[in-house]
């Protein structure tokens, strides 16, 4: 199978932000890719690239074949995009929303309807489907935006950060949703800063960080890349962390890291059982007071750490990702009311 | 389908979208419709009370200025739409789908040409009441009126245009209010242009809302026998003059707000 979407050397800056720093990125058809970074690690700005509603300084990327510089508005015909925030008329009705989407990707009178009815009820909207969204929740939006983007049946979906800022029910939720299209043989690409999203619904993960693409596989390849398992020790007292931090080094094949602020001594090692067994063993020797103990597997947060020295949330979670700020919901203000 | 076509189309998409707020709004139109009434019944007793131009029924001379003044303050709201649309997320759906760019703005001016028949509606029939009537022919009467929404629909690609350069609602409303007062007011529209210092009158006598209040006049068969009559070829030929004027503004103003909405929307 081919790739579907092919991006090299996408560049764009605003003023001295480097927001993309020549990224590459393939998507083979049929694949879910995970563009996984922090805030500000040039997400949003690659999708916006990707889906043709950004120029880039310089590079790249054509979606199906098709140019997106040369020919957006071929392109536009192709994809279905799903954004950070909701991007849905609030006055209007889920099925009316539904239903200009459809109109404008210039469907018929009676195929939008059918179409509209048909994707609120298989986003389980259709109970909602003739309330104005002003009344939905931000789950119910979210699931709304995501079927706006299907109308068209899209080769090729783009889905901007999906959950953020969706509370733990309405994730899961989403994420059922997400699974159920990508059998449908749907082409996705995601970006997210939640790892575990990524893990979960990705085949192919791309950890992107200040504008470019700084690894790329499976998760489990990822993981690979950062060794083992781990083993977390808490101590009771800040004065044992040097001690604990030896004892661990003791059985640890990596480095051991420290986190003076938790009290918490993290080491990698190969064999998690038994190393835990001896590490445990040498702890009680020293006689340190050990409030939490745990052997875990890598997550892509250690992923991240490992590959960019730094931890994955810097930001603040409401800042968006090329540095501009989330769309304000302004009240509605009736401007003859002012003037007269 | 040609592009202007598939133009109209999602413009019409867009207007429906556009009406059906008004509809989820309903105070949006109550103001609408309140707020001419007020309009014209402040101006007819309390200008009208006061003010005697000799030789003219004032009332008469009077509602034309506030059929025009109306109408032009109405095309602030597509500014205020403008902005809100930016500011919103749904323009990232309208920028996301194969439509055509400028249909946006086709739709929110089609459809604040709604709000703009309404007022006009009201202002007539308050009017009406306080003593104002029309004394010619019903072709003529609904040429004064086409002639309103018309150069109001032009306005309104204007206020568009500054509501994607800068959108905020606030910003715009205070904008609006300093441009379109002088514009309103160093006019023929409420007083007679002619008695006003040398600068002020040769600008209100080249004021397409002049010309436009005097053509409104015209048609209606508001312009008295008594009132000292201006050489200036704009009010000689006040319709045609307006009628140059729209044109000149839509040939303009389309263009321009058409690449600011594409600036804006690609940021």
């Amino acid at each position: 199978m081919g790739n579907i979407i092919e991006a090299s050397g996408l560049t764009k800056r605003y003023g001295d932000v480097v927001a993309l720093d020549g990224l590459d990125l393939t998507v083979p058809e049929g694949t879910v890719l995970g563009l996984l970074g922090p805030n500000g690690a040039g997400k949003t700005t690659a999708v916006r690239v990707l889906t043709t509603l950004l120029q880039p300084d310089g590079g790249t990327a054509t979606v199906a074949g098709i140019d997106v510089i040369d020919d957006p508005e071929e392109v536009r015909k192709l994809i279905g995009l799903s954004g950070q925030y909701a991007a849905v008329d609030e006055y209007l009705t889920g099925y009316e929303n539904l239903d200009m989407v459809g109109r404008l990707y210039r469907m018929g009178k009676r195929p939008s309807q059918v179409r509209a009815r048909e994707l609120l009820e298989q986003f389980d909207l259709s109970d909602a489907g003739d309330r104005p969204v002003k009344t939905y929740s931000g789950g119910m939006r979210r699931r709304l935006d995501l079927a706006a983007a299907l109308v068209a049946k899209p080769k090729v979906l783009f889905l901007d950060e999906p959950t953020t800022g969706l509370d733990p029910g309405s994730r899961t939720t989403m994420w059922d949703v997400i699974r159920g299209l990508v059998r449908g043989g749907t082409t996705l690409l995601m970006t997210t800063q939640y790892l575990e999203e990524a893990d979960r619904l990705a085949d192919d993960i791309v950890v992107i960080d200040r504008g470019k693409a700084i690894a790329r596989g499976r998760s489990d390849e990822l993981k690979a890349q950062v060794g083992g398992e781990r083993i977390e020790v808490v101590v009771a007292a800040e004065a044992d962390m040097p001690v604990a931090r030896e004892a661990l080094a003791a059985v640890a094949v990596g480095e051991v890291l420290v986190d003076d602020h938790n009290r918490k001594v993290t080491a990698p090692v190969t064999d998690g059982p038994s190393s835990l067994m001896a590490a445990l063993r040498r702890l009680d020797e020293e006689r340190i007071a050990v409030l939490d103990v745990g052997l875990r597997r890598p997550t892509l947060d250690d992923v991240f750490l490992t590959l960019t020295g730094h931890a994955a949330e810097r930001a603040a979670p409401d800042t968006a990702d090329d540095g501009k700020t989330k769309p304000k919901t302004q009240t509605t203000q009736n401007a003859k009311e002012l003037v007269r | 389908m040609s592009s202007i076509t598939h133009a109209l189309g999602d413009g019409a998409v867009v207007a429906k979208r556009n009406l059906i707020k008004i509809k989820r709004v309903p105070e949006i139109l109550i103001w609408t419709l309140l707020s001419p009434i007020m309009f014209v019944l402040m101006f007819a007793y309390v200008f009208g009370s006061s003010i005697e131009i000799p030789g003219v029924d004032y009332r008469e001379f009077l509602m034309a200025g506030i059929f025009t003044q109306t109408v032009i303050f109405g095309s602030t709201f597509t500014g205020v739409g403008m902005a809100e649309d930016m500011t919103k997320g749904v323009i990232d759906r309208f920028r996301s789908l194969p439509m055509t760019r400028s249909s946006v703005l086709i739709g929110r001016t089609a459809s604040d040409i709604l709000y703009n028949l309404i007022s006009i509606v009201m202002m007539t029939l308050t009017g009406l009441v306080v003593g104002w009537r029309i004394h010619t022919s019903v072709p003529e009467a609904l040429g004064g009126f086409l002639l309103l929404l018309v150069f109001a629909y032009s306005f309104s690609w204007i206020m568009a245009y500054i509501g994607l350069l800068v959108p905020s609602v606030e910003v715009i409303n205070n904008a609006s209010f300093m441009v379109i007062f002088p514009l309103t007011f160093i006019a023929d529209t409420f007083v007679p242009s002619q008695n006003l210092p040398t600068v002020l009158r040769v600008f209100a006598e080249w004021n397409p809302v002049s010309a436009l209040a005097r053509g409104v006049r015209q048609l209606f068969g508001n312009l008295p026998e008594g009132l000292p009559v201006s050489q200036a070829w704009s009010l000689q030929h006040p319709v045609l003059y307006t009628l140059i004027w729209v044109v000149v503004i839509l040939a303009i103003f389309i263009p321009l707000s058409t690449r600011q909405y594409k600036r804006a929307a690609s940021r």
